[in-house]
């Protein structure tokens, strides 16, 4: 008969000692496991969300809800701020990338974002099956959304205003097409249904027409000459009767020679020109959006004239450039090309801008450090009471080897030396602690399990149920010195044992 | 199969008991007797190695005992002595044929399943083989202690007071259980008792 065998039968012969050092054990192992999973997922998460930027810039308010908002999508945006500001800094030399997005409505709980290709390429999101989309109401779905949503390639859906679940108004005159899926990510496209730009603005501007009676002309136009290329004169020059444009602009100008100078510019009071704009535009034109023109630095006056001079031509670019100083977006997210961007850039538009700029990184790491001192806290109580539990292994297998002297004598007598008596204590005391490594692990992750369900439910963010981890293995051998040195002092009295006076005493 | 020389115990109080010196031939079996208190427990202890001599010699078999270390010892008792405790020691957690089983497995590591039925069998623990010990009932005790005493067939088995609780029926019958079992396995057996009950069983006698 092996010793283990007899060390396992003396283990299971007390069963209250038992189960008392085993719920300990559970307890301390299952709660940290549980937050180590926890913390170290979502911190995972969150670095593997923010990787692909270094910096939002979006509508004054909290740095950490433009993060959460528009990063993350688990919180609210903080407002708009207007594509040409956006695209001043996406032209800015810093700036390696730079990613529009617009949101704002959902389906059935996730997202619809309005965004550009460079996006998922940012993710690193290859498709699953069909295709990326092409035109507005085309969109491509996040692996789980489409899981969750039983979306498939050719399906409709209707988006609804607001992010909630419980959705708003739904938009039911603009249905999206899903035209690819995407394969999962592990980040947070896999919860988005991700479309253009321009379907968030007409899915929009088409809801609300009634109550923008200015600026929503804008966002119509552009869209009808970028994208659907069959121009509603009637209801473009309609629109901007109603709303006082300049006509002169539009009918009696020379286009191709950009003659300004029978005007009077400062009658004109375009929407949104003011010089801040202007001042934009000049970085701007550095781009490569207004190689067409050649303007030279005093003419910025100019320019808008010829913007919107040029409205009826074929010039794309500056009917686009002059549209976007009304069209809004969510925020812009940036990838920057050098350090020095994010030592500058921030605090440049924080300052001078009516945009905020806010780090992902930074945002990240502070909320982190929050979570962090409530991870300490539980850990430092899961180890206490890991201390705890190796102090009951100790007094109970003191207790039963006090109990089990006169067995241990007999042993002697049969031959085992006191280093298998002391081996059969240890034997004893360590698998205690490795049943009640296993069982606490496995409660760890069933804990886990749990909370996954639940996030994924209320955030749209699983947790993976992943293998033992290396820093579990620490805890293991933790566990299993501490043991072995409870046991180890339990066992003492083996050393002493006088088997001829044991035994005689009844 | 046992030679004592001088044999004398110093307790921790100082004071020191002397032993007679004893000679059992090979297979012959020897009862030692004595009324309470004069030793008898201590020099079951010392033959068996259980407690070290103050002086003197002790040759159980071919081995000298007294120049063994702790472990030989250990390993000596374990391989060729059985003991017939006065209490029934057994380990509870177990059961019957597993205590029977566990002292096979020391130090030798046997496990011979037949001897542990055969065993059971002519003691009356067949029915028993799988109950706790703490299950058992006092005359079923004393058998398996008998059995574990026997089971690993060693060359000699002592005997603390096997009869002392006994009735004069259960006394004889205890007393040839032993002599039996201890004749199949071709073991000397040494019973200690101050029970004059058992004297008539007994050729080689030695009075303390």
């Amino acid at each position: 008969m092996k010793l283990s065998y007899l060390a396992f039968k003396n283990m299971v012969s007390k069963p209250l000692n038992l189960a008392l050092s085993l719920m300990l054990l559970w307890l301390s192992v299952s709660l940290v496991t549980f937050v180590f999973q926890l913390s170290e997922q979502l911190s995972g998460q969150l670095d593997k969300n923010i990787a692909p930027f270094d910096m939002v810039v979006g509508a004054k308010g909290s740095p950490l809800q433009l993060v959460l908002s528009s990063v993350l999508h688990i919180d609210v945006p903080t407002g708009n701020i207007p594509l040409s500001e956006a695209k001043t800094i996406q032209n800015h030399p810093f700036v390696e990338v730079g990613i529009p997005v617009s949101y704002g409505d959902s389906f059935k709980g996730y997202r619809i974002l309005g965004t550009e290709l460079g996006y998922l390429e940012q993710y690193s999101a290859q498709l699953a099956s069909g295709n990326l989309f092409q035109k507005s109401f085309e969109v491509v779905v996040g692996n789980s959304a489409a899981e969750q949503l039983g979306l498939k390639i050719g399906d409709t859906f209707v988006g609804s205003h607001g992010l909630a679940e419980a959705g708003g108004e739904a938009h039911d005159d603009h249905p999206y097409t899903v035209t690819g899926i995407l394969q999962p990510t592990g980040t947070v496209i896999d919860q988005l249904l991700i479309s253009n730009l321009e379907s968030v603005w007409e899915a929009h501007d088409h809801g609300d027409e009634e109550h923008h009676e200015d600026g929503a002309h804008a966002h119509d136009e552009a869209h009808d000459h970028s994208d659907e290329h069959h121009h509603d004169h009637g209801e473009e020059d309609h629109n901007h009767e109603e709303h006082d444009h300049d006509d002169h602009d539009h009918e009696g100008h020379d286009h191709d020679d950009h003659d300004h100078e029978g005007h009077d510019h400062h009658d004109h009071n375009h929407e949104g020109h003011n010089h801040n704009d202007h001042e934009h535009d000049a970085e701007e034109h550095n781009g490569a959006s207004h190689e067409g023109h050649h303007h030279e630095e005093g003419e910025h006056v100019h320019d808008d004239h010829d913007h919107e001079g040029h409205d009826h031509e074929a010039h794309h670019h500056d009917e686009e450039h002059a549209h976007d100083e009304e069209k809004e977006i969510t925020s812009l997210l940036v990838k920057f090309k050098s350090p020095l961007g994010m030592v500058q850039l921030p605090r440049f538009i924080n300052e001078n801008t009516g945009m905020q700029a806010a780090l992902p990184g930074y945002e990240v790491q502070r909320l982190t450090k929050l979570l962090g001192s409530g991870v300490q806290t539980i850990n430092g109580i899961a180890f206490a009471i890991l201390l705890v539990s190796a102090l009951s292994i100790f007094i109970s297998l003191l207790k039963t080897i006090r109990e089990r002297r006169q067995e241990l004598a007999l042993l002697r007598t049969y031959g085992l030396s006191t280093r298998q008596l002391l081996g059969l204590a240890l034997r004893e005391g360590l698998f205690l602690a490795l049943i009640g490594f296993v069982l606490g692990w496995i409660l760890g992750r069933l804990g886990l399990w749990g909370v996954s369900q639940y996030l994924k439910k209320v955030y749209g963010y699983g947790l993976e149920l992943r293998g033992p981890d290396v820093f579990e293995f620490y805890l293991l051998g933790l566990t299993l010195i501490l043991t072995f040195i409870a046991a180890l002092l339990a066992s003492s009295s083996i050393f002493k044992l006088n088997v001829a006076k044991t035994l005689s005493d009844a | 199969m046992v030679k004592t020389t001088d044999l004398a115990y110093a307790y921790e109080d100082g004071k020191t008991l002397s032993f007679p010196d004893l000679e059992l031939p090979k297979g012959e079996h020897l009862l030692i007797i004595g009324p309470s208190g004069v030793g008898k427990t201590t020099l079951l202890h010392l033959l068996s190695g259980l407690l070290p001599p103050a002086q003197g010699k002790i040759t159980i078999g071919e081995t000298e005992l007294t120049a063994l270390n702790r472990k030989e010892l250990d390993t000596f008792r374990g391989a060729h002595m059985g003991i017939v405790f006065q209490q029934y020691h057994f380990i509870k957690s177990l059961t019957v044929s597993e205590n029977m089983k566990l002292r096979q497995s020391y130090p030798q590591n046997a496990d011979d399943k037949q001897r542990r039925n055969l065993l059971s069998e002519r003691l009356g623990l067949a029915d028993s083989a799988s109950k706790k010990v703490t299950a058992l009932s006092q005359g079923q005790k004393q058998r398996l202690s008998i059995a574990l005493g026997l089971i690993h067939k060693p060359q000699i088995v002592f005997a603390d007071e096997p009869t002392s609780n006994l009735d004069d029926e259960n006394c004889d019958k205890v007393v040839q259980l032993l002599k039996d079992e201890a004749e199949i396995c071709k073991s000397s057996l040494v019973i200690i008792t101050h029970d004059q009950r058992v004297k008539s069983h007994f050729q080689n006698q030695v009075v303390l």
